[in-house]
């Protein structure tokens, strides 16, 4: 599906270009976004180190298994295909936890070490496995408490209540979190059926 | 509110020092393990790379094109029909394709309208509860060369719908 969306942004772009009279934006856009993309993944490079290596320490000392063993019955019933005392569920909690928190730039490299994790658990496959995408539909999902960046733009703009949206964000982002778990989880039996069928 | 802000200064020092006494604690060597786990963080940087050059431009190609417009002007009289106010529609698709786009949408509603006007306090609600489904999908499945995605968009995608939804329904109930 990702091949027809990709090619299908990239060919309706240049059509409507060629009607707008727009191509010249177009060409621009071709080459500043594709800098912009490498810009941007090695500017992730300083968080991605610094987090990793903290949650390294974090893994020695044995702190995600002890987050992992608080929080087990959740993981169990989001992650079945996990296996107990498996690494993946330690990384899969503070994934969870940063992005409570609001911490975006600490869930992401977590997040991508559970996904790693995962993929071993997949037998290294180049294919999404099941809880690989309960993991991305969480993420996608954005449960967070406090929106923080939200708050300080609202502030920014001299809003007189600021922070009077953190009620509705937490009730928008219950309903966005759990419907992208039940989503999930029909799209995945309803895989599993097709592969019955064959 | 200043609760709230001093709570994000501190919790990120504080979760720091924690992790390292803790680790102090357990007799694990913090810096050598620091510099073990921070090398992966640049293998993991490169090669999101060529996803997400791949999924930048083709977004960038629609949007400088004038084809985001195109698809919002043939949407808009259903939103107008299920009383979404229009100027809220665009940051609704922008959000799930591009997160610093929505941000600056968000900032842009907020200049034109007030961040304590309907809109300004939808605009926040939407913001804040769906993410950028695109860039999550590119970098997390980049980062450890996913390629086959399965129904990973889609799931996504729908997911995103309801946080819109349930944002216009939801700031409608308590500020109007």
């Amino acid at each position: 599906m990702v091949n027809y969306i990709w090619v299908g942004l990239m060919v309706t772009g240049f059509i409507t270009a060629a009607l707008n009279g727009t191509m010249d934006k177009v060409n621009e856009a071709l080459f500043t976004s594709a800098k912009e993309a490498v810009t941007l993944s090695l500017g992730m490079i300083s968080i991605l180190v610094f987090w990793l290596g903290l949650m390294k320490i974090a893994e020695k000392g044995g702190l995600l298994e002890l987050l992992a063993i608080l929080f087990r019955p959740v993981v169990r019933l989001l992650f079945p295909d996990v296996p107990k005392n498996h690494p993946a569920q330690g990384y899969i909690l503070s994934n969870m936890v940063a992005n409570l928190f609001g911490l975006g730039n600490a869930a992401t490299p977590m997040g991508i070490k559970a996904m790693e994790q995962l993929k071993l658990l997949n037998g290294g496959r180049d294919e999404a496995s099941r809880s690989m995408i309960t993991l991305l539909a969480i993420n996608t999902s954005s449960i967070t408490l406090i929106p923080t960046t939200i708050i300080a733009i609202r502030m920014s703009y001299n809003s007189a209540t600021p922070t009077d949206i953190v009620g509705p964000t937490l009730i928008a982002t219950a309903f966005s979190t759990v419907g992208a778990i039940l989503i999930d989880r029909y799209y995945y039996y309803r895989s599993v059926r097709k592969e019955k069928r064959r | 509110m200043a609760a709230i802000q001093s709570f994000s200064v501190w919790f990120i020092p504080i979760l720091i020092g924690f992790i390292l006494l803790y680790g102090t604690m357990k007799k694990v060597p913090t810096y050598e393990t620091f510099v073990e786990g921070g090398k992966e963080g640049f293998s993991m940087a490169i090669s999101v790379i060529p996803y997400l050059v791949g999924m930048l431009v083709a977004i960038s190609v629609f949007r400088a094109s004038g084809a985001l417009d195109l698809v919002l002007g043939i949407f808009r009289p259903l939103f107008h029909l299920l009383h979404v106010p229009a100027e809220i529609v665009p940051l609704g698709l922008l959000r799930t394709i591009s997160g610093t786009g929505a941000l600056g949408m968000t900032s842009d509603l907020m200049a034109t309208y007030g961040p304590d006007s309907f809109i300004g306090r939808l605009a926040s609600t939407i913001q804040g509860s769906t993410d950028t489904t695109f860039y999550v999908l590119t970098v997390y499945f980049g980062a450890v060369g996913i390629r086959k995605m399965g129904y990973a968009l889609k799931v996504g995608l729908l997911a995103d719908l309801i946080g819109f939804t349930a944002s216009i329904i939801v700031v409608s109930l308590v500020f109007s």
